[in-house]
């Protein structure tokens, strides 16, 4: 069971303070009391909150998927950003078009 | 600290544990494909849930039920292990065990809070009269949240399992990829609580979704 794919994941030096990490989790509190901040205390219209709550829980996926979850790293990398982003079309599509199909007027 | 690994394979020191074996390679790369099939589960049961979500009937209104305070505790609790969780892994790549158990274990601990208040505030809303059966809209949101909430119990016990083989073998290819696989898992759900705090409390809270007759 010789290595044979061992050139692709970079010796990153992680004896280090966890900036990314702390930056992520940072950002998601932020982004979540933003979320609220719009959708309960601003008079914006409700299609205007809608799309801007949603907007920043993707940005806040995102921040999961490469500060935490390191989705691009590894000699698969490419695959599982492909795969990822190949489920996220399959539910973005079930979801609206769920919600499109099935919504009375 | 290579002593732990096995014999027979070879080994770069400037790549993480968790990629040194091809086994924890593969089954690394076999999570992620795993999850998207979550992510297709996951996001069935949100179809579900939007459809049904203004079909309250002659049930209790979600907007009397939902209360910011709760939902923000839950989602601080979630937000605050995902990132004990990243910590945990830090240190994984630093090779320090003990700070491994340490952030895992302040993991296990935030996500038990979790469902905790999820329990009990399921418990606030059946006593309301909002079970599985008073309306199509509470039938939408148990699955979903449920399904949520499941994820994370059958988390906590996986992780605990894998803490203990970690403490009687250290940390090795082998257990050190499956601590990585269980925190991309933990991750995961994490992303799945955002959409559910959005999609469900916060859209509702705001007026979304509103009953119709």
């Amino acid at each position: 069971m010789a290595n044979s794919q061992q050139k692709s994941v970079q010796g990153i030096d992680h004896n280090h303070f966890p900036w990314s990490h702390v930056i992520g989790f940072a950002s998601s509190i932020i982004l979540t009391l933003i979320a609220l901040w719009i959708g309960l205390y601003t008079n914006f219209a409700l299609s205007v909150k809608i799309a801007v709550v949603f907007t920043l829980a993707f940005i806040q996926a995102g921040i999961q998927l490469f500060m935490f979850m390191h989705m691009t790293e590894s000699s698969s990398g490419r695959v599982q950003v492909i795969n990822t982003v190949f489920a996220v079309f399959v539910a973005v599509v079930t979801v609206l078009g769920s919600v499109w199909v099935m919504n009375d007027h | 600290m290579m002593e732990h690994a096995h014999h027979h394979e070879e080994h770069d020191p400037s790549m993480p544990l968790e990629y040194q074996s091809e086994i924890g390679r593969l089954n690394i790369l076999g999570f992620w494909i795993f999850l998207g099939a979550e992510i297709a589960l996951f996001a069935t049961l949100f179809a579900t849930y939007f459809v049904l979500a203004p079909m309250t009937a002659d049930g209790p209104l979600p907007t009397d039920l939902f209360k910011v305070e709760g939902v923000l505790i839950m989602t601080f609790l979630l937000l605050t292990s995902s990132f004990t969780c990243g910590l945990a892994i830090h240190e994984l790549r630093r090779h320090n065990q003990k700070g491994v158990m340490l952030w895992t274990i302040i993991t296990l601990v935030l996500g038990l809070g979790f469902i905790g208040f999820e329990i009990y505030e399921f418990v606030e809303y059946i006593h309301h009269g909002a079970t599985m059966q008073s309306s199509a809209m509470w039938s939408g949101f148990f699955i979903l949240a449920g399904t949520h909430g499941l994820h994370v119990t059958l988390g906590i016990v996986w992780i605990t399992f894998i803490l203990i083989q970690v403490k009687k073998r250290g940390l090795t290819p082998q257990t050190s990829a499956k601590l990585f696989i269980s925190s991309l898992y933990w991750h995961f759900l994490d992303v799945i609580w955002i959409f559910i705090f959005t999609g469900v409390y916060l859209l509702l809270m705001m007026g979304g979704l509103s009953p119709h007759g």
